[in-house]
C-alpha cells in the first residue's frame, strides 16, 4: 500500500514537471496574439489583447495560474477555436484513447503469444516466416501501412470504411465507438495500422527474452528435475519473460500516442492528433499545454500500472530488492 | 556386482562450423549403488559434459556420437524424451553449480518442491506439501513449514543450495549428478553442504557422480576417483590409493599442485603448458606434450587402459610389457 502511495506522489511530481516544461516551451513557439488579431490591428489593440489573456504577467505567475486552473479542470480558452480547451479535449480524447488501447491490445494479444511460439519452435518454417514479417513490420512507415490497408480493404475489397469513426454512442461524457457495428468496423483499419509496428516489436522482444530465459540455469535445472515441457515453458519460462516485456509495452504506449497523430491524419480519425496538428500550426498554447499535460498523465497512469504489474509478477519487487529493468 | 550406472565408450561431439569436434572421447566408467564417484579434471576436460550426457540433457550443438549409457542394467541413452524425463528427477537427480541461479526466482521454494514431487509421485497437494516440509527439515533449514512460502531471493546462497539438495532428494533418486555443487559457495559453507550431501547419500544409499575440479572435495567424500583430461579418462581408482600413489603422470601433476598449508616454503608445482582444445586434437596420448615422462610412442599411439593395482590407467608407462622389459 505504501508502495502505491509513494508511486502516486511521484506521479504528481512528474505531472507538475511536465506541465512546467510544456508551459515554458510554448512561450517560444510564437506570439499567439499575432495570429488572433488581424493585420490591421493597432499596437494598442495588441496590448489590450495581451493584457486580457494575462500574457504580460510574470512567467511564474502565469504558470501558477495555469496549474491552479488546471486543478479545477479549466485549461483556458483555445486561441484558435474560442472554446474551452477542456471541452475540446473531452470531445476528442475518447477517440484517441480507444484507438490507442485497441491497437495495443491487438499488438500485445498477438505479439506475446507469437513471440513465445517462435522462440519455442525456432526451426519451424512458420516461425521463420513470422520473424521475417516482423522485420518488415518494424521497418515499414506507419502512414504507408495505413494507405496500403485502405487501398486493399476499402478501395479494392470494399470491406471496411477508410475514414472517420462511424457511429458513436455517448455514455456519460464519453463517446465510444466500441458499441456499434459501424464504430467497430471503422476502428479496424486505424487500430491495425497503429498496432503493426508495436506488434512486430513486442513479438521480437518476447521471442528474444524467451530464448534467453530458456537458456537460464533454472530452466536447465527444471529440466533436470524432470518437469514436463509445458510446465517448464509456461510456468517457469514465460513468467520470467514477462517482466521486461511488460516494461516495454508500457514504454511503447507513449509511442502509440505519438504515432496516432499520423494514423489519425491518414484515416481522418476525429481524435486528439488532428486537433494537435491544427493547434501547432496556430501556436494555440493553452490547447498544446493541456494536450502535453494529458499525455504526461497517460504516461504516468500507464507507468503506475506497469509498476503494479511488476508487483504481481515479481516477488523481488515486493520485498524491495533490486530488479533488473530493461528501459 | 552389477553397476547402477555404466557408461561404455561414451563419445560426444560438438558441431562447430560444419565440423564435428570430439568433446568426450571413448569414456567408460561405472558407479555402483550407493557409491560416490568423484570426477576431476581442469575446466574443459569434459566432466560436466559427461554428467549432462548421463542426464540426457545434451543440447545442440552437442550430441552423443557413440557409446552406451546403462542405468540399472537398462539402456537409457536411446530412450525417448518422455521416458527419459520420467527418469530425471525421479531416479537420476541433479545438483548444479550455482544455487543462486538454479531456482526459479518468481516461484516459492514450496511450489518448486511440490511441483517436482507431484510430477513424479502420485501424491495429493496436502501430502506433497507435507513431504516438502519434511525435506526442508532434513536439509537443515529451520522453520521449514514457514520457509515453504519463501522466494529464493529471500535466502542466502548456502540456504539455496540446501533447497537445491532438497529438490534433488525429493523423489528418493538412486543416483545424483552433482556438478560442482560447492564451487559457488563460501569455503565455510562448502564443508557444510558437502557433509550434508554425503550424510544424505549414505543414509539412503544414493550413488553420486560428483563433478569437481577441487581435489580437496574429492579427498573428503569420494569412494573412487575418475580423472579426466581433454575429453578422455586417464585414471580411475579408489580414492585412498589414487591419493597415495597415482599412476598417471597427469594425476601426479594434479596432486603436486595442491597447496599444502604445512609447507609454505615450497613453491607450488605446476603442470607446464595447457590442455589441448577440442578443435586442435593431439595425436597419441593427449597429455604427451606436457608429460615429463613421455615416451616416443606416446606421440603417435593412444594408450589403452591398463590395470595397475586397484586402478585403471590409460598410460604407456603402465604397460606391463614395457615394465617387464624395463
Amino acid at each position: 500500500m505504501s508502495f502505491v502511495l509513494g508511486r502516486l506522489g511521484q506521479t504528481v511530481l512528474v505531472l507538475l514537471v511536465a506541465a512546467f516544461v510544456s508551459f515554458a516551451l510554448f512561450r517560444y513557439v510564437g506570439d499567439p496574439v499575432n495570429n488572433m488579431v488581424g493585420q490591421s490591428a493597432s499596437l494598442a489593440d495588441r496590448e489590450a489583447m495581451r493584457a486580457a489573456l494575462g500574457l504580460d504577467d510574470a512567467f511564474i505567475l502565469q504558470f501558477a495560474r495555469f496549474v491552479g486552473n488546471a486543478l479545477t479542470g479549466d485549461f483556458g480558452m483555445s486561441y484558435r477555436f474560442g472554446q474551452p480547451v477542456a471541452t475540446l479535449i473531452a470531445e476528442r480524447f475518447p477517440a484517441t484513447l480507444e484507438l490507442a488501447l485497441i491497437s495495443m491490445l491487438i499488438a500485445t494479444g498477438l505479439g506475446v503469444p507469437l513471440g513465445v511460439w517462435t522462440a519455442l519452435h525456432r526451426d519451424h518454417w512458420a516461425a521463420q516466416a513470422l520473424m521475417a514479417a516482423s522485420l518488415i513490420g518494424v521497418a515499414l512507415p506507419t502512414f504507408l501501412i495505413g494507405i496500403a490497408l485502405i487501398l486493399f480493404f476499402s478501395v479494392w475489397l470494399g470491406w471496411l470504411p477508410s475514414f472517420g469513426r462511424g457511429q458513436v454512442v455517448a455514455i456519460g461524457g464519453w463517446s465510444t465507438g466500441l458499441l456499434t457495428t459501424s464504430g467497430l468496423r471503422a476502428l479496424v483499419l486505424p487500430a491495425v495500422t497503429l498496432g503493426v509496428f508495436q506488434l512486430a516489436l513486442i513479438l521480437r522482444l518476447a521471442r528474444a527474452e524467451m530464448l534467453e530465459v530458456m537458456r537460464a540455469d533454472f530452466i536447465r535445472f527444471a529440466r533436470a528435475r524432470g518437469l514436463k515441457p509445458r510446465a517448464i515453458q509456461y510456468r517457469h519460462a514465460l513468467r520470467n519473460t514477462l517482466v521486461p516485456v511488460v516494461t516495454m509495452i508500457g514504454l511503447q504506449f507513449g509511442n502509440v500516442f505519438a504515432f496516432s497523430i499520423i494514423v489519425e491524419t491518414v484515416f481522418q480519425w476525429p481524435g486528439l492528433g488532428l486537433l494537435v496538428i491544427q493547434a501547432i500550426q496556430f501556436a494555440d498554447v493553452p490547447l498544446l499545454a493541456a494536450y502535453l499535460v494529458l499525455i504526461a498523465l497517460c504516461f504516468a497512469v500507464i507507468n503506475l500500472a506497469v509498476d503494479l504489474a511488476y508487483v504481481a509478477i515479481d516477488p523481488r519487487v515486493r520485498s524491495g530488492a533490486g530488479v533488473r529493468r530493461t528501459a | 556386482m552389477s553397476a547402477l550406472l555404466s557408461v561404455q565408450g561414451l563419445r560426444v561431439e560438438i558441431a562447430r562450423r560444419g565440423r564435428a569436434m570430439t568433446a568426450i572421447d571413448d569414456v567408460s566408467f561405472e558407479i555402483a549403488a550407493g557409491e560416490i564417484l568423484g570426477v576431476v579434471g581442469e575446466s574443459g576436460a569434459g566432466k560436466s559434459v559427461t554428467g549432462t550426457a548421463v542426464l540426457g540433457l545434451l543440447e545442440r550443438p552437442a550430441r552423443q556420437a557413440g557409446g552406451r549409457i546403462l542405468f540399472d542394467g537398462r539402456r537409457i541413452d536411446t530412450l525417448d524424451e518422455d521416458a527419459m524425463r520420467a527418469l530425471r528427477g525421479k531416479e537420476i537427480a541433479a545438483v548444479f553449480q550455482d544455487p543462486l541461479t538454479s531456482l526459479d526466482p518468481l516461484m516459492t521454494i514450496g511450489d518448486q518442491l511440490t511441483e517436482t514431487i507431484r510430477t513424479h509421485l502420485d501424491l495429493n497437494p496436502a501430502e506433497a506439501v507435507e513431504r516438502a516440509a519434511r525435506l526442508l527439515a532434513e536439509v537443515g533449514i529451520p522453520a521449514p513449514r514457514e520457509r515453504l512460502a519463501s522466494y529464493p531471493h529471500e535466502m542466502s546462497g548456502g540456504m539455496r543450495q540446501r533447497v537445491v539438495l532438497a529438490l534433488a532428494f525429493s523423489c528418493e533418486p538412486r543416483l545424483i549428478i552433482a556438478d560442482e555443487p560447492t564451487t559457488a559457495l563460501d569455503v565455510s559453507i562448502q564443508a557444510q553442504i558437502l557433509d550434508l550431501l554425503r550424510a544424505m547419500c549414505r543414509e539412503r544409499g544414493t550413488a553420486v557422480m560428483l563433478v569437481t575440479h577441487d581435489m580437496g572435495v574429492i579427498a573428503e567424500v569420494a569412494d573412487r576417483v575418475a580423472v579426466m583430461y581433454a575429453g578422455r579418462l586417464v585414471e580411475v581408482g579408489p580414492t585412498a590409493s589414487l591419493l597415495a600413489a597415482a599412476a598417471h603422470p597427469y594425476t601426479r601433476g594434479l596432486m603436486a599442485s595442491i597447496p599444502d598449508l604445512h609447507r609454505r616454503d615450497v613453491e607450488l608445482a605446476q603442470i607446464p603448458g595447457s590442455m589441448p582444445r577440442p578443435d586442435a586434437p593431439v595425436p597419441g596420448c593427449a597429455f604427451h606434450p606436457r608429460c615429463p615422462r613421455a615416451l616416443v610412442r606416446c606421440a603417435s599411439e593412444r594408450p589403452p587402459t591398463f590395470t595397475v593395482g586397484a586402478s585403471e590407467v590409460a598410460c604407456w608407462l603402465a604397460d606391463p610389457v614395457a615394465r617387464s622389459a624395463a
